[in-house]
């Protein structure tokens, strides 16, 4: 496809919204408003009109998907034939599952925590000094940058050359400078998954980071300056007074940093493939599309083990709705 | 007060700790991006700031380039390229002795040929016998190479290396797929948010539900859409509009979430009004809506378009991976796979993939936290 196919074929997917909408609303403005009965009907096409592009893409590419990963799961890898229990079965018993499981497991209890921990702190510090939206313009701007960007950043730095020779990435250059062995940083099972949430974390800090900022200026000044006055050192009021004030933004932000990383693929397809034993869950899931043909049966499996992880936090967005929209 | 400033010492310390372990990762790819890529290869980024030694081996001419003068046959040339502001410490014409002579002294090769070296690299070898091999001997020197950078990098890999196309190919889906969800998202949201209708409160519940679930949920069923609708109608089933709808799809929650939060906002009685002054619900949308709505309008766009541009799964399932299609994260992936050697390719194709959200990094930073700070949530 030319250079010039290409712009000519945006033009028109945009074109095609913007007058699926402008001419349908004029026609109906043409239409109705003449009579009370024309003036309701008008409404209730006009509802239509605004809401149904929405509602099919968002029932073709969210609601059906979901209930048919569901019954993919049960089905064989061609999705033809009911096997019952077989895809959970073969799940349970994979060690490449309970590999990324597992994986995935310690993925959620360390980026999640650091990275709103970090924030939180650098957060804090930012904000009584000077230069500190400065700093906060660094430390936010690996969130603008994608996974496979930060992984060739990352993997530049754990690049690994031969003890004879002079060592280009930085924290072997490091490692070598104060007289240790380099390593090949990226295939040390169980410590490169470290090596990987580093990249993680280096990511989702930024995003922690503004949140806390915005929240940090609803805290009342005098609360802060009474503490000063009556002699608590800056520890004792991060401890004590900034972090039960801010409890509510750090779960909001705990939640939404979990929820990225449950789904993270990016970076371990970039940096190892899931080699090493630093497979997750949802690289299982690609490679099981692909693998062989492709298995929609382990697949659908795989997909439906993360959904779970995101269950307990639908539930609870869902009922927070529910208390708002009583008030 | 003593106590004061050393903890105000000690804040700005840690701070200026995490701001530099911050930025260096970056900062080194950026410099490397820059670097000559022999020297990419042999030597850390950060010795490209300051003036370094190399030890090098070059070739002199061979016997094609010899004249004779003042009863010798000579060979003049010089090592280095034009301009490369290297400047000689010492050189050798051995392997095992590289330091073996200083600027000014002759050294003698086995065959009594002689040669003398200038700072700059320019060489005399002379001989009393005509010479007689094609290639010349090697030298092997010690310089001083001063900080030099080149462009050269990004010119191979825009334009032999396929990013430059992958460039193009991953605003064509970008943009389309930020456009698409903002104009149908602002009708769902505005209908959500000012229309009262049937299963109005159920529609809000599935958005607010949509919100989390993950992607990989959706990738089988709509890849086996994809795949019979292909079949169907003879056509290719990974295309341009194809990845469009999946990320109109996949971003429709968190767009229509934002939105609507932002359209409650907005005072009831401006609607009252206008109705009440006969105009429709379009007309509303377009004179009131819409003006007002611009600053969300570019939160939703800065996020939903970084989403894209930034996005490998989707790109990678519903595309095929051949220039004409690929984007840029697959394409780097792809690189990092055939020429992980090839760090300049690697350090250049990944810093041009950010240039785009960088400069609406910097150029739109208020917008951008802006529209994270509403609750970027996103499955």
């Amino acid at each position: 496809m030319t250079i010039l196919n290409l712009l000519f074929i945006v033009f028109l997917g945009i074109l095609f919204f913007v007058s699926y909408f402008h001419i349908s609303n004029l026609a109906l403005d043409a239409y109705g408003g003449k009579s009370v009965r024309r003036y309701n009907f008008e409404n209730s096409i006009r509802v239509i009109i605004f809401i149904a592009p929405a509602f099919i893409v968002l029932f073709i590419f969210i609601l059906y998907p979901v209930f048919e990963t569901v019954r993919l799961s049960f089905y064989d890898k061609f999705g033809r034939e009911f096997v019952g229990l077989y895809n959970y079965k073969w799940a349970i018993g994979d060690p490449e599952f309970r590999r990324s499981i597992l994986n995935n497991l310690v993925w959620l209890l360390v980026v999640p925590t650091l990275s709103t921990f970090f924030g939180l702190v650098i957060a804090n510090l930012a904000d009584r000094i000077w230069w500190g939206s400065i700093a906060k313009s660094i430390i936010f701007m690996p969130m603008a940058i994608s996974f496979v960007g930060a992984g060739v950043i990352w993997k530049f730095i754990y690049e690994y050359r031969g003890p004879d020779n002079t060592q280009i990435g930085l924290l072997n250059a490091i490692i070598v400078s104060l007289g240790y062995e380099p390593q090949a940083w990226l295939t040390i099972p169980i410590w490169n998954n470290f090596f990987l949430m580093a990249i993680m974390i280096w990511i989702q800090t930024g995003l922690a980071l503004v949140i806390f900022s915005a929240a940090l200026r609803s805290i009342p000044k005098e609360m802060l300056e009474a503490a000063r006055i009556d002699g608590a050192s800056e520890l004792k009021i991060f401890f004590s007074i900034i972090i039960p004030y801010l409890e509510q933004t750090i779960l909001v932000i705990w939640t939404l940093i979990t929820i990225i990383v449950l789904r993270i693929f990016d970076i371990i397809f970039a940096m190892t493939n899931g080699e090493w034993q630093t497979g997750v869950l949802a690289n299982l899931m690609y490679d099981w599309m692909f693998r062989g043909g492709g298995d929609s049966g382990r697949g659908s499996v795989l997909a439906i083990v993360i959904m779970i992880g995101v269950i307990p936090i639908l539930a609870w967005n869902l009922y927070k709705h529910r208390q708002e929209q009583k008030i | 007060m003593k106590k004061i400033s050393l903890s105000s010492i000690l804040s700005q310390l840690l701070l200026l700790f995490f701001v530099i372990v911050w930025i260096i990762p970056t900062f080194g790819l950026f410099i490397s991006s820059l670097r000559d890529k022999d020297l990419l290869a042999i030597s850390g980024w950060w010795t490209a700031l300051t003036t370094t030694e190399i030890n090098e081996i070059y070739r002199m001419s061979g016997m094609e380039s010899q004249i004779e003068e003042d009863g010798y046959f000579k060979i003049k040339g010089t090592l280095f390229e034009e301009n490369s502001g290297k400047k000689i410490e010492s050189f050798g014409i051995n392997s095992k002795k590289i330091n073996e002579f200083k600027i000014g002294d002759i050294a003698i090769f086995k065959d009594e040929s002689e040669v003398i070296l200038d700072e700059n690299g320019n060489y005399e070898w002379r001989s009393k016998s005509e010479f007689q091999k094609k290639k010349g001997k090697r030298l092997f020197t010690t310089s001083l190479s001063p900080p030099s950078f080149t462009f050269e990098n990004y010119r191979e890999v825009l334009f032999k290396e396929g990013i430059g196309r992958a460039f193009i190919n991953t605003m064509a889906v970008a943009l389309p797929s930020t456009l698409i969800p903002l104009i149908i998202c602002s009708f769902f949201a505005y209908s959500l948010t000012w229309m009262r209708f049937y299963g109005r409160d159920t529609l809000l519940a599935i958005i607010i539900a949509s919100l989390v679930v993950p992607l990989q949920m959706s990738l089988i069923p709509i890849l086996t859409i994809y795949n019979d609708f292909g079949a169907l109608f003879g056509v290719a089933a990974k295309s341009y509009p194809g990845v469009w709808m999946a990320h109109t799809g996949f971003g429709l929650a968190s767009t229509t979430f934002l939105l609507r939060n932002f359209l409650k906002s907005l005072p009831n009685e401006m609607m009252e009004a206008a109705k009440v002054d006969g105009a429709s619900h379009y007309d509303i949308f377009l004179r009131i809506i819409i003006p007002l709505s611009i600053p969300a309008f570019a939160s939703i766009f800065i996020l939903q378009f970084l989403w894209c541009w930034n996005d490998l799964l989707v790109g990678l399932v519903f595309l095929d991976q051949v220039p004409s299609e690929i984007i840029l994260t697959a394409k780097l992936k792809e690189l990092l796979g055939s020429r992980g050697e090839n760090w300049e390719i690697l350090t250049t194709g990944a810093f041009v993939s950010m240039t785009v959200p960088l400069f609406i990094f910097f150029a739109l930073q208020r917008y951008f936290i802006r529209g994270l700070v509403a609750g970027s949530v996103k499955g």
